[in-house]
């Protein structure tokens, strides 16, 4: 296999997330877990460019993006638990209203 | 009939990059949020597979440990954790899923094209570079990561403390009943306020006043 594989491979798993999050009326973890996925996609990316073109760098900013992605979803996910404790809902439609 | 590497590797390629597609498929149009969790872990296990085909162990194993024990699990809690209810059919048949499905497929589409087209001249078209025996992924990684890129490393450790510290800040709440130590409080404390000295007769001791009651009664 070559690139190509790779590319082609991320390319359908970052199509699906972004379906994932349009499609999902249902709760905000499942459109987090989306972006997780996102994430995986360009991570898949940047792993087989820093391989097949023999350059560690890409790796080591794959290595970056875990930590970051890491950070964000454990905030993401407090933001998450404080949202159902004040509107006891997590379904995307119901939460519609700023309020400043 | 003997495979041959090259054949044997293809066959593991295609095998677990189908199972990738398919588990992220199932977690964006599965019912219960509990199995599209589930269904993530098993996605982050076939892109190991597929990251270890092309020999990045590190972070191969790096997205096992991280993701799959710490930011997986850290999903399922608050799944499970948070009440959420299961919804019925038929409101995921929505008006939205048509729109969605034709935006993704005109991206997928899209995509398809710069590869085929756009970028087909662009796109590397090496070998994979094979690594002689006793070569250490872990090791490249690492001298990299802490020779030329030392300051970024520990820009992202202090990114998790801070993703630390917000976490707890955002999730803690005041509860009646809680014990929690005011400091600033213990801090401002004076003795006199808190002790305050009585002076009154002393009391007789119980034994005493037993035998005087008897005493009278004889």
């Amino acid at each position: 296999m070559s690139l190509q594989h790779y590319l082609i491979v991320s390319a359908i798993l970052f199509v699906i997330s972004m379906a994932g999050i349009f499609v999902n009326r249902r709760n905000v973890l499942v459109v987090l877990m989306s972006i997780e996925l996102m994430l995986l996609a360009v991570n898949t990316n940047l792993v087989a460019f820093s391989k097949y073109l023999d350059d560690v760098q890409g790796q080591v900013f794959v290595f970056f993006i875990l930590t970051v992605a890491a950070a964000e979803a454990a905030i993401g996910l407090a933001i998450l638990v404080v949202l159902f404790r004040n509107k006891k809902t997590l379904e995307v439609k119901e939460i519609n209203e700023l309020e400043g | 009939m003997i495979i041959s590497p090259e054949l044997f590797q293809q066959i593991i390629f295609y095998v677990f990059a189908t199972f990738t597609v398919g588990s992220a498929m199932a977690v964006v149009s599965v019912k219960n949020t509990i199995y599209s969790a589930l269904f993530l872990v098993l996605c982050f296990f076939n892109t190991a597979v597929l990251w270890l085909l092309i020999e990045a162990e590190f972070l191969a194993i790096t997205l096992v440990l991280v993701y799959v024990g710490a930011v997986m699990v850290l999903f399922l809690f608050v799944v499970m954790m948070l009440d959420v209810k299961q919804l019925k059919a038929s409101q995921l048949k929505q008006s939205y899923t048509k729109a969605a499905l034709l935006i993704a497929a005109a991206m997928l589409v899209e995509l398809m094209m710069l590869f085929a087209y756009k970028l087909s001249g662009q796109i590397p078209t090496n070998e994979l570079v094979r690594q002689e025996q006793g070569y250490s992924n872990v090791a490249e990684v690492g001298m990299e990561l802490f020779t030329k890129y030392v300051y970024p490393f520990e820009i992202a450790a202090v990114i998790l403390l801070v993703a630390i510290v917000a976490a707890i800040m955002l999730t803690m709440r005041k509860r009646d009943g809680n014990k929690q130590m005011d400091a600033a409080k213990q801090i401002n404390i004076n003795p006199a306020e808190r002790m305050r000295v009585v002076s009154m007769p002393a009391e007789k001791g119980q034994s005493q006043v037993h035998e005087q009651n008897r005493g009278e009664d004889s």
